[in-house]
């Protein structure tokens, strides 16, 4: 390799085109299949920056349906970048098949390189191979499903009006969180497909409805204790019910709550694995872009530049550092995947004790079976070794509302490590992170009212906006909607309804 | 192997739909900004583009999340100073470090404002929103009265003078070319063959005598073709177009007399220059001229008629006679769509009252488009006010108002042009 040095050297810019562009890609790509990453398609877009400003208002999707949130999303980052209070992300990559990644134009050809190693090859290959993103998303219907629920909404529109369709969008974003299965597989529907079943949902779904409600004098004779509770289990895909159960809603309203909720389920495996997720894109542009310099083929100039924006992207503000927000994704997950990798090249005792399982194994397939088979919760609670802690100087701080003092709970030494790990997995979990609320029972032979109940952790309050949430479950329901809180006591005390609770017994009246 | 696509020539304005929709729907809260940004702002940079701030709780999407309180167990990283079992003291402002960003926001945030820029365009067309110039549309026939005669295209017929020689000339070119090439070519051929047979040792007299002949005839046909024909000629095309008139002359008619301080000359400038700027959204070329006032009046240029102070008594008919020679002379109401508004406090000699009236209803009002008239002021009204009063039953475009205040201006100024209310004036 030594010898063909110069012949191979590749124009380290600092400007880019596409011929360029294209060398460093072929590149990139042969130097990832010899580490066996396997990814989509690459569709690689250069756009402006206001264009990027686009993409991030609408989610980061190439195309969106039509709704009032985006533009002020749109407002409030052009604002941003325009007082120079923030710089837009080198890049945005999709989800889908083939696997779309966004590059600004501004970028220097080092940064298109580090960009197309990152997104390209890095997101990419984790979105392929992730174990969430399989079962959750489909990535080859994807822009199809966007590009029918674009042209949906915009029917509706028509039709309905822009307000009408509002109201319902609003409603179903505020509760866009509980629009997850989080246990059941959704199928996997092509487009054509879903246009055909669309309308067939829409006749049978509002017979169905009507149903429910039609056949139930017949029961009355029965005592309470032997009603069957409806819903039977406790439901947590809060839109799902809405969508099949909501009496008064008309069929196109039902297919607007179905869109959002596909939506939110599309992006429910991202929330999940942001650690594991920029920590594989970080890893493997570390490792390609630095085999490319080993084997002389970019220059010292670009390995410099790389390294240069590497470090800032890789950095980790201390706890009390002014730019400190929270622990970095991408510090944490290139760290830890660079550990997994040396405790199987270069394992110490402590690692045999700790990681038995990984120890002394080979790096390459240690790596991409973490990527493959984990989420961030069960990553760092299976691979956070006590090295790890020590080099972030990891510490937990205690914070109980009935004490006037904050304990520092661990630390990183010898006593505190597991009980780190444990905590850190925890603040990833996605059920502790979302308040657990779930569909408890509807009145169904009475006032119809829906009830929900919020089991809190730890003793944590619902915020307010618990009350504005409920005004606009209270739009999709058409009845009464109130919360209950569980606690210990079996009292389950009334927390929140729609319309307020004094108004609601003057109704009853 | 990856594609790569340019997006960049792609168009930009992705997001300028759902932009419209924001704003759209928070046109109430952002038309309250508009209105007030009318009395705050300094008169002279009224027309660039706003700022609008909305507080954020009316724009925040609401949904469920945790609250402050219970019992967290947070990480961080960096430790420096801390050993197990440690206490330290709550930091204030609540959670602080020890909670996730979602609750540090909550507290510290919840409270601000949305802030960001609307573009001039936006800016005015919020602010003149469902104003109309009164009678425009009564009039709209009137502002069809000049022509304008301008070159479209060619013709094959037309007057000699409109000859143009250039273009028939090119057009007489290429039909030659087109009617002789062929033949010319022909003309090459056989003359080559010619040349041929008579270089050659054999003898070919017939042969050749034969194609002198087909030369000849070719010869003769190529000069048939004529130099210029009619068919190549060409006439310039004149047509004629209306143009609406897009003039518009405003008169400011002011009071300067003294008890007009500079606090309520301030007033009446925003109110002009509201009115300015609404009459240049409809027309090309505003005119403004300036009357101001005591016991004589006089045109005057902007510095001096905002900002000179006079003392006397005050006549306001002199500014009428002023303003209906000045009309005679240079702006002749079939050219010109003219408008006033004229401010005052009120005070007149009351012998003068029914002199302004009578000239407003006999000479001025029929001229212009509309004529409105503000007294700023917090004294009872005076004899100008009832006799204009009377006036505004017979003529529908001559309305008066009444400001008190800097935040009147605004509102009595939508008053004013609100759509429609000429027609509901025209019918009581």
């Amino acid at each position: 390799m030594v010898v063909k040095k110069k012949s191979k050297l590749l124009s380290d810019g600092p400007d880019w085109s596409f011929e360029l562009l294209e060398q460093y890609e072929a590149e990139i790509d042969r130097v990832a299949k010899h580490y066996g990453l396997d990814t989509y398609q690459n569709q690689i877009e250069i756009i402006t920056a206001e264009q990027m400003m686009d993409a991030y208002a609408s989610i980061g999707m190439p195309i969106n349906y039509t709704h009032w949130s985006y533009g002020k999303k749109f407002i409030q980052t052009e604002q941003n970048y325009r007082r120079g209070q923030m710089g837009l992300a080198y890049e945005i990559v999709i989800n889908s098949d083939p696997c779309i990644a966004y590059l600004m134009e501004e970028n220097t050809i080092t940064m298109q390189a580090l960009v197309i190693a990152h997104a390209c090859y890095g997101h990419n290959s984790f979105f392929k191979n992730n174990y969430l993103f399989k079962t959750w998303t489909d990535a080859s219907s994807i822009i199809d499903y966007l590009v029918f629920a674009k042209n949906y909404v915009s029917k509706c529109e028509l039709k309905y009006g822009v307000s009408e369709v509002e109201n319902i969008m609003d409603s179903c974003h505020a509760l866009m969180n509980y629009g997850v299965d989080r246990y059941k597989r959704p199928q996997k529907i092509s487009m054509q497909v879903e246009r055909e079943r669309q309308k067939e949902r829409e006749a049978y779904l509002q017979s169905q409805v009507n149903d429910l409600w039609r056949t139930l004098p017949k029961i009355k004779a029965l005592d309470k204790e032997k009603n069957p509770r409806f819903p039977s289990e406790p439901q947590e895909n809060i839109l799902y019910f809405i969508e099949k159960n909501a009496p008064l809603l008309e069929p196109w309203q039902r297919e607007l709550v179905r869109i959002v909720r596909k939506v939110s389920q599309y992006f429910y495996p991202q929330k999940q694995t942001q650690v594991m997720n920029e920590g594989w894109a970080c890893f493997w542009h570390y490792h390609i872009l630095n085999h490319l310099y080993d084997e002389g083929r970019v220059t010292d100039r670009f390995i410099m530049e790389f390294l240069h924006s590497h470090t800032n992207v890789v950095a980790q503000p201390d706890y009390n550092s002014p730019y400190y927000s929270g622990i970095n994704p991408y510090a944490l997950g290139f760290n830890m995947f660079m550990d997994i990798k040396r405790v199987c090249q270069n394992p110490t005792e402590e690692d045999r004790h700790w990681l038995p399982e990984i120890a002394g194994k080979d790096w390459l397939e240690t790596v991409h079976f973490a990527m493959q088979n984990f989420k961030d919760e069960s990553f760092i609670s299976q691979f956070l070794s006590p090295k790890i802690i020590r080099d972030f100087k990891l510490f937990a701080i205690k914070d109980d509302e009935k004490d006037p003092f904050l304990h520092i709970s661990a630390i990183h030494d010898e006593q505190g490590y597991q009980s780190i790990r444990e905590k850190l997995s925890a603040q990833y979990n996605l059920s502790n992170l979302e308040p657990n609320i779930q569909i408890y029972s509807v009145d169904v032979r009475g006032s119809r009212s829906l009830t929900l109940r919020y089991v809190p952790q730890n003793g944590i309050p619902l915020a307010e906006s618990k009350g504005e949430v409920m005004k606009h479950l209270h739009r999709l329901w058409g009845f009464n909607v109130r919360l209950e809180q569980v606690d210990e006591s079996g009292k389950n005390p009334l927390i929140a309804s729609c319309p307020p609770a004094n108004e609601q017994s003057e109704m009853a009246i | 192997m990856a594609h790569f696509i340019d997006r960049r020539l792609n168009s930009k304005g992705k997001s300028t739909v759902n932009r419209q929709r924001f704003l759209r729907r928070y046109k109430s809260q952002i038309k309250e900004a508009v209105s007030d940004a009318v009395s705050k702002r300094s008169v002279t940079d009224l027309d660039t583009g706003e700022q609008v701030s909305i507080p954020k709780r009316d724009i925040s999407e609401p949904v469920f999340h945790s609250g402050k309180g219970g019992n967290r167990d947070i990480v961080h990283p960096g430790n420096d100073q801390f050993s197990k079992g440690d206490k330290i003291k709550r930091p204030r402002g609540g959670q602080g470090q020890g909670s996730g960003e979602g609750d540090a926001s909550d507290s510290g945030e919840g409270e601000d404002d949305f802030v960001f820029q609307i573009s001039k365009e936006e800016y005015l067309d919020l602010l003149f929103e469902d104003l109309a110039l009164p009678n425009l549309q009564k009039n709209q026939l009137d502002k069809l009265v000049q022509y304008e005669t301008y070159r479209a295209g060619f013709q094959t017929d037309g007057v000699p003078s409109n000859l143009d020689i250039v273009r028939s000339l090119k057009g007489s070119v290429a039909r030659r070319i087109a009617l002789t090439s062929g033949k010319k070519k022909r003309l090459k051929e056989l003359e080559r063959q010619l040349e041929l047979l008579k270089s050659d040792k054999h003898d070919h007299d017939l042969k050749i005598t034969e194609l002198e002949e087909q030369i000849a005839e070719l010869k003769r046909r190529i000069k048939a073709v004529p130099f210029i024909d009619t068919f190549d000629l060409r006439f310039r095309n004149y047509e004629k177009r209306p143009v609406p008139t897009s003039k518009a002359v405003m008169f400011c008619l002011m009071d300067v007399s003294g008890s007009m301080d500079q606090a309520t000359k301030d007033m009446a400038k925003r109110f002009y220059i509201l009115l300015y700027l609404f009459l240049t959204r409809t027309y090309k070329n505003v005119e403004v001229i300036y009357i101001r006032h005591h016991t004589q009046a006089k045109e005057v240029d902007e510095q001096e008629f905002f900002y000179s102070q006079e003392t006397g008594g005050t006549i306001v008919s002199s500014a009428l006679k002023l303003m209906q020679q000045i009309i005679a002379d240079r702006f002749p109401s079939d050219e010109w769509n003219i408008y006033a508004a004229q401010a005052s406090d009120g005070d007149n000699w009351a012998d003068d009252s029914p002199s302004c009236s009578e000239i407003l209803h006999n000479q001025l009002l029929p001229l212009v488009r509309y004529f409105a008239y503000i007294e700023i002021t917090e004294r009872q009204h005076q004899s100008l006010w009832r006799e204009y009063q009377n006036l505004t039953e017979i003529h529908p475009h001559f309305a008066i108002k009444h400001i008190k205040t800097v935040d009147d201006i605004y509102p009595v100024f939508r008053e004013l042009f609100e759509k429609s209310i000429g027609a509901q004036k025209g019918v009581a």
